[in-house]
């Protein structure tokens, strides 16, 4: 391997108004290596990674290329330098095809054959598939990220920088990925690689180097170091890796699904002929790739979105048609944690305390509302999920990603319901609040609730969940306990080239010790379909 | 019915202009809802810089070219000034669009009584109207095709190139490939060293510039300078904007939407409705048809939901590239 150095960060700083993101971080990446960067949320990753790529300018330190010092101002003076980085959210067109994205802002003569070729010339040499005349709103995730690979390509970047490329991928698309990856190293390249996944750091980098709260802790060589050394470094202090898995008598089961149809915003089916149930004291997870249905699933039983066809019950008595509040006061829970965090569940411009009445100001008598119980659970809150805020009364929109999240969650758990649905919990979120959040998912657990579990992290939902429901494209794929089944199982099934639920009988997912008899099930979901005529009338 | 598709024509520049320099200017992600004031801004600022050529001419006879040139540009320059307005306080102190744009027409409409009162002389600019409707001299004696094609005066055919090109451009070249770029997704744009800001600009001055052309017509062109009929202007402005969605963004559509707005216009007063009726409530209803039009193109698109008819994504939404 060639041992000179091909990026060097002196002393770089970079603040945000009083925040500081960055504090004289040092790093340097050799030609031909990938490294990676490992650290919490809020850690100055991403920053650092934009001052790289001229998004962000840092207010103090050098940057130095092939030995030299540079200037990055702008993305085109990263280009210059052949830098290139793959951004989390994609940076692409969604109307143009994927050669008009790959061109972008380039200054040749836009010849749409000559780009074909290039393209294909580039993909066959690290082992893509592309089709360059396939418009984006077209395509998979995957297919997308290789688009913005391919581009960066294209500029001839011999620097890369992926931004957490695996936290939408399938463990095969990962693994694909990362033999792009090792191509593109055998080619002399040198990649930088940010994830939150040890086990990937462990598997695809030549050295990682942490990052905590804006400060540079170190970098070793992977071969030197375990994920149990990784995380002390990154979070400061020993921790225990090991998710616990509360042990439980199952109960009777709460919450029974049964032939569910549901459509999404768009006309198109987006949940079909699901069926599963969830007992008392037990965590089911649902995995798949982002869009195949979780989100319609969710609001379906919070009762936010109609069902076209199928039975939902809940105690052995149907929460088809009821409204929101109802359900809330069944005791069913759900949040929901959008990629953007803010999306659903909270008001950004209300305070802690403001979010947290939204879904008590009922119980108040009289017109006005309670606000000193709201500002009491509020403050307990903070305490108990360790909330980083600078008042109950700041606004949840002022909070990092991780804190707002854990409002949303908190809150949910703070009306001990008896079905908690819960989606991305621990999205983004650092290992240390991932790690509260489990604890307090298994305390509700011990007590009997039951728990909806919908998931990105296949490890955290094989060592949390007792039972794994795969989704792909809005079917059931099959349920499987989480003792008997691994990534690579689970992954082949998120993608459809497996399903359990074709080999066994009709009756899969359906509890044997329903609730409601066969023909009491039978007239729900006469009942749920007559519902749906109606509303087309 | 020649005579409906005549007249029409004759007066479809001034959709077309409005219509075109509002499809740059949303290509760009920008709702410039300042087009209608930006459309009389223009005719006050024509209608002022011919008044000033004609008062130096003292009474001489006009040169054709150079009168036309006049009204153009400085019709161009004061619209684009209003744009600049509407840049600066959207692109650079990142205002509600919506908002800055409103308060735009009702500023342009203002200061257009103000220009139009003040300093423009109305007869100087019927005396130099006649120009603009000058036409080809043999076009009267080719029949229909004559009527139809030749018989129009020079901002027709402006009109008509400046679609043709803005449409070429948008679709075949490089700049129209990143200005559509930074209208759909800046943060995609800008990551590939597209200077957002700047095509932005662009974007909103020359399409209000376009846009300014559109007033610069109907007063010096179609109304020939009646006296205090201008108003009108702002009305119809806001049909342009109701045209760009009716084309969907397409300036070469906007040549036959124009004519067919153009159409609809006219046709309360022509001779065709007088002979079914003379019922005003009948004629207003006609006057209708295009907003009821564009509620149904509206319609269409989101009923179909097809990817490639729909509005610029970030129409409407202002970029700031430190956002986290």
């Amino acid at each position: 391997m060639n041992n000179s150095v091909a990026l060097e960060l002196k002393n770089i700083t970079k603040t945000f108004g009083k925040v500081v993101a960055n504090n004289n971080v040092n790093l340097t990446l050799k030609k031909g290596e990938i490294l990676s960067i490992l650290g919490e949320n809020g850690s100055g990753k991403t920053t650092l990674m934009n001052m790289i790529s001229g998004i962000y300018y840092p207010d103090e330190g050098q940057i130095f290329i092939d030995g030299k010092e540079v200037v990055i101002s702008s993305p085109e003076d990263a280009f210059k330098y052949k830098i290139g980085m793959i951004h989390q959210h994609f940076k692409l067109v969604d109307v143009f095809t994927a050669a008009e994205n790959i061109v972008l802002g380039i200054n040749e003569k836009f010849n749409l054959k000559k780009v074909n070729s290039r393209v294909e010339e580039i993909a066959s040499k690290y082992g893509f598939e592309i089709d360059a005349k396939k418009y984006i709103y077209n395509m998979a995730v995957s297919e997308k990220q290789t688009v913005e690979i391919i581009k960066v390509l294209y500029r001839g970047a011999d620097i890369l920088i992926l931004d957490e490329p695996t936290a939408v991928l399938t463990p095969q698309e990962t693994k694909k990925l990362f033999d792009v990856l090792r191509k593109m190293r055998e080619d002399g390249k040198s990649i930088i690689i940010i994830t939150h996944k040890l086990n990937e750091v462990m598997e695809i980098s030549d050295r990682v180097a942490i990052l905590r709260k804006g400060e540079y802790v170190d970098t070793v060589e992977t071969s030197n170091t375990n994920e149990k050394q990784l995380t002390e470094m990154m979070v400061g202090k020993k921790i225990d890796l090991k998710i616990e898995r509360t042990e439980t008598d199952f109960d009777k089961p709460l919450l029974e699904l049964r032939n569910l149809n549901i459509k999404g915003d768009d006309g198109s089916k987006k949940i079909e002929d699901v069926s599963f149930y969830i007992r008392g004291g037990e965590i089911l997870g649902v995995a798949g790739i982002a869009g195949c249905g979780q989100k319609e699933l969710c609001e379906a039983i919070a009762g936010l979105r109609k069902i076209e066809s199928g039975a939902i019950c809940h105690k052995g008595e149907s929460i088809v048609g009821l409204p929101a509040k109802q359900i809330i006061e069944k005791g069913i829970s759900m949040s929901f944690i959008p990629e953007d965090r803010l999306g659903m569940g909270l008001a950004p411009n209300f305070s802690i305390t403001d979010n947290m009445m939204l879904k008590t100001y009922n119980n108040n008598k009289g017109i006005f509302v309670d606000r000193k119980t709201a500002r009491k659970n509020a403050e307990e809150l903070i305490k108990k999920l360790e909330i980083v805020t600078p008042s109950t009364e700041t606004p949840v929109r002022r909070l990092s990603g991780g804190n707002v999240q854990k409002v949303l969650v908190g809150r949910e758990i703070e009306s001990s319901p008896n079905v908690i649905v819960t989606a991305y919990p621990v999205r983004g979120l650092d290992i240390n609040s991932s790690y509260a959040i489990y604890n307090i998912l298994n305390d509700q657990k011990a007590n009997g609730t039951g728990i909806l579990f919908i998931g990105e992290d296949l490890d955290v939902m094989l060592a949390l969940c007792d039972k794994i429901m795969v989704l792909c494209h809005g079917k059931n794929m099959g349920i499987v306990h989480a003792k008997k089944t691994n990534k690579e199982e689970l992954g082949l099934m998120m993608t459809g080239s497996l399903d359990l639920s074709e080999i066994k009988n009709k009756e899969y997912g359906k509890a044997k010790d329903s609730n409601l008899t066969e023909e009491e099930w039978q007239q729900e979901h006469l009942k749920n379909e007559n519902m749906g005529d109606n509303d087309n009338d | 019915m020649l005579a409906v598709l005549v007249s029409a024509i004759r007066f479809m520049p001034f959709f077309l202009f409005g219509c075109t320099g509002e499809i740059i200017t949303e290509k760009s992600g920008h709702l410039n809802l300042g087009i209608p004031g930006i459309i009389c801004a223009g005719g006050a600022g024509g209608s002022l810089g011919v008044t000033l050529y004609m008062k130096a001419l003292n009474g001489a006879t006009p040169n054709y070219v150079l009168l036309i040139l006049i009204a153009v540009v400085s019709a161009f320059i004061v619209a684009s000034l209003m744009g600049a307005i509407y840049a600066f306080l959207t692109v650079s102190l990142k205002c509600n669009q919506n908002i800055t744009g409103l308060a735009l027409t009702t500023f342009s409409t203002g200061l257009t009584q103000f220009i139009m009162k003040n300093f423009v002389e109305i007869g100087l600019i019927s005396t130099a109207s006649t120009l603009f409707k000058y036409s080809l001299p043999f076009a009267s004696s080719l029949g229909w095709f004559g009527e139809i094609f030749l018989s129009h005066g020079i901002l027709v055919y402006l009109a008509i190139a400046i679609a043709i090109v803005t449409a070429v451009i948008l679709k075949n070249t490089k700049v129209g490939l990143r200005l559509r770029a930074v209208g759909e997704n800046p943060a995609a744009a800008d990551a590939v060293g597209i200077k957002v800001d700047q095509y932005k600009y662009t974007a909103i001055l020359l399409g209000s510039g376009i846009a300014g052309l559109a007033g610069c017509f109907f007063i010096l062109d179609y109304i020939q300078g009646g006296y205090d009929s201008y108003y009108i202007m702002e009305s119809l402005g806001w049909l342009s904007i109701a045209l760009v969605i009716f084309t969907l963004w397409k300036p070469n559509l906007a040549i036959f939407g124009s004519i067919l707005f153009g159409a609809l216009y006219i046709l309360p007063n022509t001779n065709i409705v007088a002979a079914i009726t003379a019922q005003t409530a009948i004629k207003k209803a006609i006057e209708l048809i295009p907003y009821v039009v564009t509620i149904l193109v509206l319609l269409g698109i989101s009923i179909t939901g097809s990817k490639k008819a729909q509005p610029p994504a970030s129409l409407g939404v202002n970029y700031f590239r430190e956002e986290r």
